[in-house]
């Protein structure tokens, strides 16, 4: 892993490195070469570390003062709230987390979209990092189950249910996954306990995306290849580390605005009526994160059908480097594809939008068109515009663009879009 | 393997083939107790039948009950339900069952309030068919809680029940 052999200067750290290197990981870590050309976008590695980390704290404080127990678990979650000191703030900081955490993972996908993150020879990174987004999406499921309110029975319902629609044996799985005939007292403890597993299954799999990542190295905004290290390259401490830690502040800001301003915004009004498994809410939404997933599902008038449809725009994500044909990474230098990423970007963003609406009328028919968008730009734009796209030749390497001075047409054109990046 | 001439099997290799598959069988009678730990246990198993009290319903009206942790709607049918339950042609149907077939008793029809789409309660008394009605995705369901519109795959489950007198419905 290390590009050059590395010594810990003292006795002591040569005896213990030379039985356990940690120290050359650390130096690995800290001599890490990185791009010197990577924008703000790439700083949300960084922050949904800090995500796990603060969602892993506050959700072991949070077990401490929590019943997972049908009787029990609407009281605990109010106990939190008004008796145990500082209840309120971990757990907002814990329930609002989860809508950060979201946040960030969707820029850190959209970002690996923009700059071609996934293609070779970044393959593995991206499908554990789909591995990780999906863990994400079962851990915040099970997580809003746990207060016991009218929007996570109904939830646990509905989302348990789309197992349902397999053939055959879809009733004998929905009663296994329920512990009983319905969700009760038997699901909220297994999801408890799941809930509790998965951060712990998503920290090893970062641990591998990280390792992942640091064979090939970084992309970057022009994604093309560098020698590292290089004139093109800065050590990851302390530059990378003070770049995203500036980020991070900003990040916070913006996560204390909701925990402290308006922690209940991003929740429902129904989730704070106990479980009652005699009357469904008027209207059933998921969190606002896994609404576009929602949307399509709804969209398909066919139940098995829609349930294969919500699980395949989950696929098309995890098999893209496969999809995507053309050889340029970024964006910056497909003018096409960029006008197509700027659509799939409104689509996904008209999918949340419909699926927190009523599936009727207009709605509905806005969700088919979008759903059917979106599986078109994985399945047929892209396999195609890499193979017709007349792309925008690539600098040599990131110094030469920076540099500037060369009346080539198109390096001016990257200089300036660097600077909207930047 | 590569050896590209056919081999004939050797001590060795029996010996590879039965412990795979002991350790196959081994692993398996490991996994199952940890997978089936998570069905329907005994307790819940034991609660598979509710008697109801059905005296006071009077025609058009509609209970809902809770059994195994599901409503079940009872409702008693007025003679205007009961025959546009009757006059549906089969073949209009998604999912074609009599209506005499659904409610024995004509009056009474016995049904789990659970939406065949995805679980959701439906409401009573609403939608297209003045009936039943989902929220959730907008399933609308007839008289006799036939799927006639919407998401939903089939018809509201009839449960196995039995008068156990006029005034008492044992369900399960």
């Amino acid at each position: 892993m290390s590009d050059h052999e590395y010594t810990p200067k003292s006795k002591v750290g040569k005896w213990f490195n030379d039985r356990l290197p940690l120290l050359t990981l650390a130096n690995h870590l800290t001599d890490y070469p990185t791009p010197k050309n990577l924008n703000y976008w790439w700083t949300f590695g960084g922050i949904l570390t800090f995500c796990l980390i603060t969602q892993i704290i506050t959700g072991i404080v949070l077990g401490m003062h929590y019943v997972a127990h049908a009787d029990l678990a609407f009281q605990s979650v109010e106990h939190i709230m008004r008796d145990v000191n500082y209840g309120w703030l971990i757990r907002y900081v814990h329930a609002n987390g989860a809508s950060m955490f979201f946040l960030a993972v969707y820029i850190h996908i959209f970002r690996s979209l923009y700059y071609g993150s996934y293609k070779s020879p970044r393959e593995v990174i991206w499908i554990i990092g789909m591995l990780i987004y999906f863990l994400m999406m079962a851990t915040a499921f099970m997580g809003y189950v746990l207060p016991w309110g009218q929007m996570s029975f109904w939830g646990a319902t509905v989302i348990t249910n789309l197992f349902s629609a397999i053939p055959l044996v879809g009733e004998s799985i929905t009663n296994w996954l329920w512990g009983g005939y319905s969700v009760d007292n038997p699901t909220l403890t297994r999801f408890f306990s799941l809930h509790y597993l998965f951060p712990f299954l998503i920290l090893g799999l970062v641990v591998l995306h990280i390792w992942a990542l640091h064979v090939p190295g970084n992309n970057n905004p022009i994604g093309i290849d560098i020698k590292k290290p290089s004139k093109d390259t800065v050590p990851f401490h302390p530059y990378i580390v003070i770049k995203d830690a500036f980020a991070l502040l900003i990040f916070l800001l913006i996560f204390a605005f909701f925990v402290f301003f308006s922690p209940n915004i991003l929740g429902h009004a129904d989730n704070y009526i106990e479980a009652n498994p005699l009357v469904t809410p008027a209207h059933i939404v998921p969190e606002w994160y896994l609404l576009p997933f929602y949307a399509i599902l709804r969209s398909v008038p066919d139940k098995l059908l829609g349930v294969i449809a919500m699980f395949a725009a989950i696929f098309v994500l995890v098999i893209l480097p496969w999809l995507d044909t053309s050889k340029v990474r970024s964006t910056v230098f497909r003018p096409i594809y960029k006008q197509f990423y700027w659509f799939l970007v409104a689509d996904v963003l008209i999918l949340g939008y419909v699926g927190a609406m009523p599936a009727e009328g207009l709605y509905l028919l806005i969700a088919r068109v979008a759903t059917a968008y979106y599986f078109a730009h994985f399945l047929i734009i892209l396999p195609f515009l890499g193979l017709k796209e007349k792309t925008i030749p690539l600098p040599l390497s990131i110094t030469e663009p920076v540099l500037g001075g060369s009346a080539d047409m198109a390096m001016a054109r990257n200089n300036s879009d660097f600077k909207e990046k930047l | 393997m590569s050896d590209p001439e056919k081999k004939k099997p050797n001590r060795r290799d029996f010996i590879v083939t039965a412990t795979t598959a002991a350790g196959a069988v081994g692993v398996g009678a490991v996994v199952w107790p940890l997978v089936d730990q998570m069905n329907p246990d005994a307790s819940v198993k034991a609660l598979a039948s509710t008697e109801v009290d059905i005296s006071a319903v009077e025609p058009g009206q509609s209970i809902t009950v809770l059994w195994r942790g599901k409503p079940v709607f009872i409702k008693r049918r007025t003679k205007e339900e009961i025959e546009s339950a009757r006059a549906v042609d089969l073949s209009e149907l998604k999912h074609p069952e009599k209506d005499e077939d659904r409610a024995k008793n004509p009056e009474w029809l016995v049904m789990l309030g659970v939406c065949t789409h995805l679980g959701c309660v439906p409401l009573t008394d609403k939608g297209d068919y003045g009936a039943w009605f989902c929220p959730c995705h907008g399933s609308h369901y007839d008289t006799s809680g036939r799927i006639r519109k919407g998401p939903a795959p089939t018809n509201m489950e009839v449960p196995k029940y039995e008068f156990v007198n006029s005034n008492t419905i044992k369900i399960g």
